[in-house]
């Protein structure tokens, strides 16, 4: 008995979904650029505070793990499953190493004073403030698509070790992958805007 | 672009030349942001994102080899996006 499964159709509502995707970090985008109008000496003083090294850093680890991840859709569409089993681990290794940067970063940012709330921020400028509450909450909302797409794909994993994605079958490890590149997608621009530019 | 059922399959090679051509960019980001241009480093860094971007949808998101559909539903999403934006923009500048 084969199933009947709507190709088209599973990957014409993934986009959709990455369409909403794309406007919810829009908006956090929007605010980010409406605030630093108002404040840019303070924008300018907070991004000066965020480590732009460690931010280059994250952004050649998701290229990479995006890398890892198109490349397993190939290995999956020849049929080389050993292989693309390996390249979705390698893309979760990358995203465990985003998140430790990141967790270095936080970590860092609250020990000296610096989070949403703190006497810090409270008692300096108003748009210091501003800049590092959007901080948290772009990066702290990208990190948690981070988590569920490193979930999503070691799901799939599984599923392609046990055969039941393969060349012929294949559309939830493209749905998979689709979500992740839109994860390195909303890095890209996270990067520059919050790291580079001020 | 292949028949309804063999879809294009995205070699190795060129998935690679890809992430090489977004390192480079992502270096070239680096360093003409971390010289003084004023106000078009805001605009440099921000169009080598959206050629990033470009890239990574066009090839790690096989894009380039999608139907007519999806092209233009992406199309109709980036409009409004631009829409969203532009609008916005009108408002805090000419308030």
């Amino acid at each position: 008995m084969s199933q009947h499964k709507d190709y088209s159709g599973a990957k014409l509502c993934m986009w959709l979904f990455l369409f909403t995707e794309l406007l919810l970090f829009s908006g956090l985008f929007l605010l980010y650029s409406v605030y630093l109008r108002r404040y840019p000496h303070e924008f300018a003083t907070g991004g000066k505070q965020l480590n732009w090294m460690l931010g280059a850093a994250n952004t050649g680890i998701l290229l990479t793990s995006s890398l890892f991840a198109a490349m397993a859709v190939t290995a999956v569409q020849r049929d080389e499953l050993r292989r693309a089993v390996y390249l979705l681990c390698g893309t979760i290794a990358c995203a465990a190493g985003f998140m430790g940067i990141k967790y270095i970063e936080w970590s860092t940012k609250i020990g000296h004073g610096i989070y949403p709330g703190s006497e810090h921020l409270k008692t300096g400028p108003q748009g210091e403030s501003v800049f590092f509450s959007l901080y948290y909450l772009s990066t702290g909302i990208h990190g948690l698509h981070v988590l569920i797409g490193a979930a999503l794909l070691g799901w799939i994993a599984v599923k392609v070790r046990s055969g039941k994605v393969h060349a012929t079958d294949y559309v939830l490890l493209e749905n998979g992958a689709l979500y992740w590149h839109l994860v390195d997608l909303i890095w890209i621009f996270i990067f520059p805007l919050y790291y580079l530019i001020l | 672009m292949t028949s309804d059922t063999g879809h294009h399959i995205i070699s190795y090679g060129k998935l690679t030349a890809i992430w090489l051509i977004l390192l480079t960019l992502t270096v070239l980001t680096v360093l003409i942001t971390r010289v003084e241009l004023g106000g078009y480093k805001v605009l440099g860094a921000l169009t080598i994102a959206c050629l990033k971007s470009g890239l990574v949808i066009a090839f790690f998101m096989h894009m380039k080899y999608e139907g007519r559909l999806l092209r233009l539903l992406l199309f109709v999403a980036l409009v409004t996006l631009a829409i969203f934006i532009g609008f916005t923009f009108f408002d805090v500048l000419y308030r």
